[in-house]
């Protein structure tokens, strides 16, 4: 059945292909005015609904953590920069992150033109970790930040990860009256920590 | 195509969306002339945007024309990581394949994110007479589920609702305050009744915004995160993905990633822009490539090109008429300037009044991130219909005028020229004022017998002359 609509469809797009047929342009390098990309980044994760903080170490981020979310139970962490309360490693299959509070994780590298984070399946441990926990924290070496969109796709590497993602600040809904609404379904909040990494390249 | 269906009447539909009160017209004007000011800001604001709109525009024409090859390197990638890739002809055997992968699990319960490909083929009701139950999770979505209507807006489907019509319809249905609407409390609301679902749910379901045959990989842009929970949750994640929606490489995408929510909403990106390659750690991937009438459109040499669409509703949210009307008076599951272009590849008598629904102001075709030549596209639509004898119902008054433009293919394009300049410029009263929109039947009556398009026309081609 399904062998035979496959045959069937790529005759139909083979017989009704455009006479013409038209080259891939070349996409070219475009010059992104020279600016300080931390703060662009910056800029843009605040519009997007985030906030960044300067983290100089591990026990810098765990205070911080505990003093932006006070009265939590669970905190999972995939990150040895913090403890937290469970280890993203321990989760076997993500229905278990159902009642975490702050999921911790780190992020490849930041794109200052939107202020979001790459996020793999490898850094979130169990992909369930960036979406069912009700806040984020996301760790992020500040060198790590490129311009645009364009050089991000030269440094992500889908062909290695089942699981990418940009995520550019938290959780957002504007479908009652064009109300701009935070932690729809996914987090509520989300926090940068800029805390370079552990010789993380 | 012929077609038992019923003709759509979206003259008819409009009126009732406009009549019913002095409260959601205006408001839904509102909201999309603001979301449409936030696009036009995001856009200035990247020089190379117009270079990145010829760009996007070329990929997906060079994808189209070679699409069979791109397709099989698709499916070849995305088997190689572990992907189950289905292929189906139609709507019908979209529905069949999807109820049977639910069924091999014993799914009851799948909750889905928004695919306006899973509208066009009916799926819902389909599962639903076989027993299994599909929740919504997008917010708009499930508001236009839980009120029994389809969604409005491509991007955003229930923005022809107040506050008060979520609140009230949440009362109903989920059992909330019915005088409590304030939009936090409702988001709240539907946070909490979906999260167990998401827990409970056998299955998730997603589109694809854009399949990358160079690694397999498709991607999904959300706001809410929905798309990702339903992903990553349920052991089971079907995507249904039409096949127009590819696109050759990796590094295509940083060209339609910077454009689409530029245009969809005026933000640089989506809050969640998700791409998977094969199937998560532990789960199950299934993706169904879809044609439903695709391969034929593109065999169709005046109109293949509205195959190149990123569905960003950009020229939704521009368009006067579909701003006045609201999507649900289109009658078809994609409404607005680009509604009226793919309807009728659909069915043809169904949706023949469509084209005639369109100031002709050529708008959408300056705000297409990929540069659908959408308001020509609605004039050789009108020569179809035209042609076929589908005389629809408003024009047969003003007629008239529509052969003059149709006899005078040159005037029609000193139209498109000044109309968009004079979008931008105009005050939005006086665009209003004129009779741009063909609906205002009920309204404005004695102002509308006085005013033709032939004299909308004229004017702006006085006030375009006196800008030269």
């Amino acid at each position: 059945m399904s062998k035979t609509s496959r045959e069937q469809i790529l005759a139909d797009i083979r017989s009704n292909l455009p006479e013409q047929r038209v080259e891939h342009p070349q996409i070219p390098v475009f010059q992104c005015p020279a600016s300080n990309l931390k703060s662009v980044f910056e800029e843009h994760l605040v519009k997007a609904g985030g906030a960044a903080h300067d983290i100089k170490s591990s026990a810098e981020a765990e205070a911080k953590l505990a003093s932006l979310h006070p009265a939590v139970r669970v905190v999972c962490s995939a990150v040895p920069e913090i403890r937290g309360t469970r280890r993203a490693e321990a989760v076997g299959d993500p229905h278990e992150l159902a009642d975490v509070d702050v999921g911790v994780v780190r992020a490849q590298f930041g794109v200052a033109e939107s202020g979001a984070v790459w996020l793999t399946q490898e850094d979130l441990v169990v992909d369930g970790l960036g979406f069912l926990s009700q806040h984020l924290v996301v760790l992020l070496d500040p060198d790590q930040i490129v311009a645009d969109m364009h050089e991000a796709y030269r440094r992500v590497h889908l062909d290695q990860t089942a699981y990418g993602c940009f995520m550019m600040g938290p959780s957002a809904t504007a479908d009652v009256e064009a109300t701009l609404v935070h932690g729809a379904q996914g987090a509520r909040s989300l926090n940068i920590f800029f805390l370079t990494g552990n010789g993380a390249a | 195509m012929m077609s038992t269906q019923k003709q759509a009447d979206p003259a008819a539909k409009a009126s009732l969306f406009i009549l019913q009160d002095d409260i959601h017209e205006p408001l839904h004007d509102r909201f999309l002339w603001a979301t449409m000011k936030r696009r036009d800001a995001e856009a200035a604001a990247v020089p190379e945007w117009e270079e990145l709109r010829e760009i996007a525009s070329k990929i997906k024409e060079h994808t189209l024309t070679h699409l069979d090859r791109y397709l099989e390197e698709f499916e070849c990638n995305a088997t190689k990581r572990g992907a189950h890739i289905h292929w189906a002809r139609d709507a019908a055997e979209h529905n069949e394949i999807v109820h049977s992968i639910l069924q091999r699990h014993g799914v009851g319960e799948l909750i889905k994110s928004k695919s306006m490909l899973q509208e066009e083929c009916a799926m819902t009701p389909f599962l639903h007479n076989r027993g299994i139950n599909v929740i919504e999770s997008d917010l708009g979505e499930r508001i236009q589920q839980l009120d029994g209507q389809p969604p409005s807006h491509i991007v955003f489907p229930s923005i022809h609702k107040t506050r008060q019509d979520v609140a009230h319809l949440f009362a109903r249905t989920i059992g909330t305050d019915p005088d409590n609407d304030d939009p936090h409390f409702l988001t709240e609301a539907m946070r909490n009744n979906a999260r167990p679902r998401f827990l409970t749910a056998g299955a998730g379901m997603t589109g694809g915004n854009f399949a990358i045959a160079e690694t397999g990989t498709f991607v999904v842009c959300t706001n809410e995160g929905n798309a990702d929970i339903g992903a990553a949750v349920p052991p089971v994640h079907i995507a249904s993905i039409g096949i127009e929606k590819l696109i050759p490489r990796v590094e295509d995408m940083g060209v339609f990633l910077r454009l689409l929510a530029r245009s969809a909403e005026g933000a640089p990106l989506t809050q969640y822009s998700s791409h998977f390659t094969g199937p998560r750690k532990g789960g199950e991937l299934h993706i169904v490539l879809v044609d439903n009438g695709r391969s034929r459109r593109l065999g169709m040499p005046e109109f293949w090109h509205s195959l190149k669409c990123i569905r960003c509703g950009a020229c939704m949210n521009t368009c006067p008429v579909y701003r006045r009307s609201g999507g649900l008076a289109y009658g078809a599951t994609y409404s607005g300037p680009i509604g009226v272009i793919l309807d009728p590849t659909f069915d043809e008598f169904k949706y023949s009044e469509l084209p005639f629904h369109s100031s002709l102001c050529g708008s959408c075709s300056q705000v297409c991130p990929v540069k659908i030549d959408i308001d020509d596209q609605i004039l050789k639509w009108r020569r179809v219909m035209a042609k076929k004898g589908y005389l629809p119902i408003a024009k047969r008054l003003s007629f008239a005028i529509a052969g003059h433009v149709f006899g005078h293919p040159e005037e029609y394009h000193v139209v498109e020229k000044v109309a968009g300049p004079a979008m931008d410029y105009a005050p939005h009263f006086l665009l209003y004022n004129r009779s741009l929109n063909p609906w205002g039947r009920d309204r404005e009556l004695p102002r509308l017998a006085q005013q033709t398009f032939r004299e909308w026309y004229l004017a702006n081609r006085r006030e375009a002359s006196v800008q030269d």
